[in-house]
């Protein structure tokens, strides 16, 4: 899809973000907050957190997807306007980690999402937990890829 | 014709929607900047308002399948002209533009009213159950703030003995004369009143109850994706700029003459915008049935002692 530079000039400046958290440890959602907090601080790059997927940019996923939450995680990507990017935070919603081959999980995010929209694009920040820092570094990374 | 064009000019440019506009998304970002300084963060830079609406204005606008589309879609854009409209009629007083015609106070009382309806039908429309919510709490909500508004604002109207008026450059004249409203016990109680009830009229916490973000996700607005949501955006911006304009016209006087005039006026109005950002940030959000008893118990009787006492000439 060709977006207008003047579009993508304020995207980048401006992504905001949805937080989905799956059936995780909450470990990652610890660290997520921290990115808020005055150490941190990510609203220095325009990055808010929403309450509604209508109004995210970006979606922003922690935890290995368990087979009860496939569908939801699935429905709040469909429900996010276009254009619209996946954050995976963490080791369980990059590549599963410990719960990999487990019964009661579907799959990785970037997979689960991937049935729904192929053509869904991912950010990958790895770590268990990330630090802020790894986070904030991802953040800035794909603002400059966009 | 040229009248026409000149009225025209006066709404969509100068000083109506597109100046409005800019001011206000400049006060949003004194309110962020000011909000990120109270929490000891660094904050976004100046031009964050302007990147968000930008970027909103490029996206997608989804209309669920649920949803009234014809009256979820035109709700943000009727309450964008009705800001747009109340923002003109404030701003010419401000700026002494012409004579404004009696009545005009409470023109903009009603106008004022409208982009609060248009979230009431815009919330209705999303066929959300939690959009309904948020409807049904800004409903509650302008029923308990507007009383003591008008009220508020009615006892500065009742403070000179002869020739009452409704217009806003007519008050503006009086206060001329005789000195600001709030010189006066009763100017003073009223602007205190009109303050925190546009604490909740801008929809600033501890009033943000229509929008809880974390308790209902944005409340009316939670459908609302795009353009559409980028409109109730600048709607806030127009009323941002607006309703601390109201706020000093009618209790503070008007804009004096000259650079220094101005100056004065803009240092009025980063007070009031200040004076709702500390307030914002230093109070928990309270529960709908909470707001209601504030407004109708000690905002509703603060505005009346302001009335009775203008009406005895304190």
């Amino acid at each position: 899809m060709a977006l207008s530079p003047v579009f993508l000039k304020a995207l980048k400046r401006s992504p905001w973000v949805f937080h989905v958290g799956t059936s995780g440890c909450n470990n990652c959602d610890i660290e997520i907050a921290d990115c808020l907090t005055p150490r941190f601080d990510v609203e220095r790059f325009g990055v808010k957190l929403v309450g509604s997927p209508r109004h995210a940019d970006a979606m922003l996923v922690t935890g290995p997807i368990s087979h009860d939450l496939k569908g939801l995680v699935q429905q709040v990507w469909l429900d996010m306007p276009a254009p619209r990017v996946g954050v995976l935070v963490g080791t369980c919603a990059c590549t599963m980690g410990v719960y990999k081959d487990a019964y009661s999980v579907a799959g990785p995010a970037d997979k689960v999402i991937r049935e729904i929209d192929p053509a869904a694009r991912f950010v990958y920040i790895p770590g268990c937990p990330p630090k802020p820092e790894t986070i904030v570094m991802g953040i800035v990374k794909i603002l400059e890829a966009l | 014709m040229a009248e026409a064009i000149e009225l025209i000019f006066y709404y969509l440019v100068f000083p109506g929607l597109a100046f409005c506009t800019i001011l206000g998304l400049v006060l949003s970002f004194i309110d962020r900047k000011v909000s990120a300084m109270v929490q000891w963060r660094v904050g976004p830079g100046p031009g964050q308002p302007f990147f968000d609406v930008v970027k909103l204005l490029g996206k997608e606008t989804v209309v669920p399948e649920e949803s009234w589309a014809r009256g979820f879609l035109a709700a943000p854009y009727v309450a964008f002209g009705a800001a747009g409209l109340a923002a003109t009629i404030v701003w010419l007083a401000v700026l002494r533009i012409g004579g404004s015609p009696p009545g005009d106070l409470i023109v903009v009382l009603y106008l004022l009213s409208i982009p609060a309806i248009a979230v009431i039908v815009g919330g209705a429309a999303s066929g959300n159950p939690l959009g309904a919510v948020g409807a049904s709490r800004e409903m509650k909500l302008v029923m308990a703030y507007e009383l003591p508004f008008v009220a508020a604002l009615l006892a500065v109207v009742f403070q000179t003995e002869d020739g009452a008026t409704l217009s806003l450059s007519g008050l503006v004249a009086l206060q001329d004369q005789a000195g600001s409203a709030m010189g006066r016990v009763s100017g003073v109680l009223g602007f205190i009143a009109a303050l925190l009830c546009c604490q909740a009229k801008l929809g600033l916490v501890p009033f943000d109850i229509a929008e809880a973000e974390c308790e209902i996700g944005e409340g009316a607005l939670i459908e609302y994706s795009g353009p559409a949501l980028g409109f109730f955006k600048l709607t806030q911006a127009v009323q941002l700029a607006t309703l601390p304009a109201l706020l000093v016209v009618v209790f503070w006087g008007g804009m004096g003459p000259g650079p220094a005039g101005v100056a004065v006026f803009a240092l009025k109005m980063l007070l009031i915008v200040t004076i709702f950002v500390l307030v914002k940030n230093t109070n928990p959000r309270a529960r709908i049935d909470q707001a209601l008893r504030f407004f109708w118990g000690p905002v509703t009787a603060l505005a009346f002692a302001a009335l009775a006492l203008a009406v005895l000439g304190v």
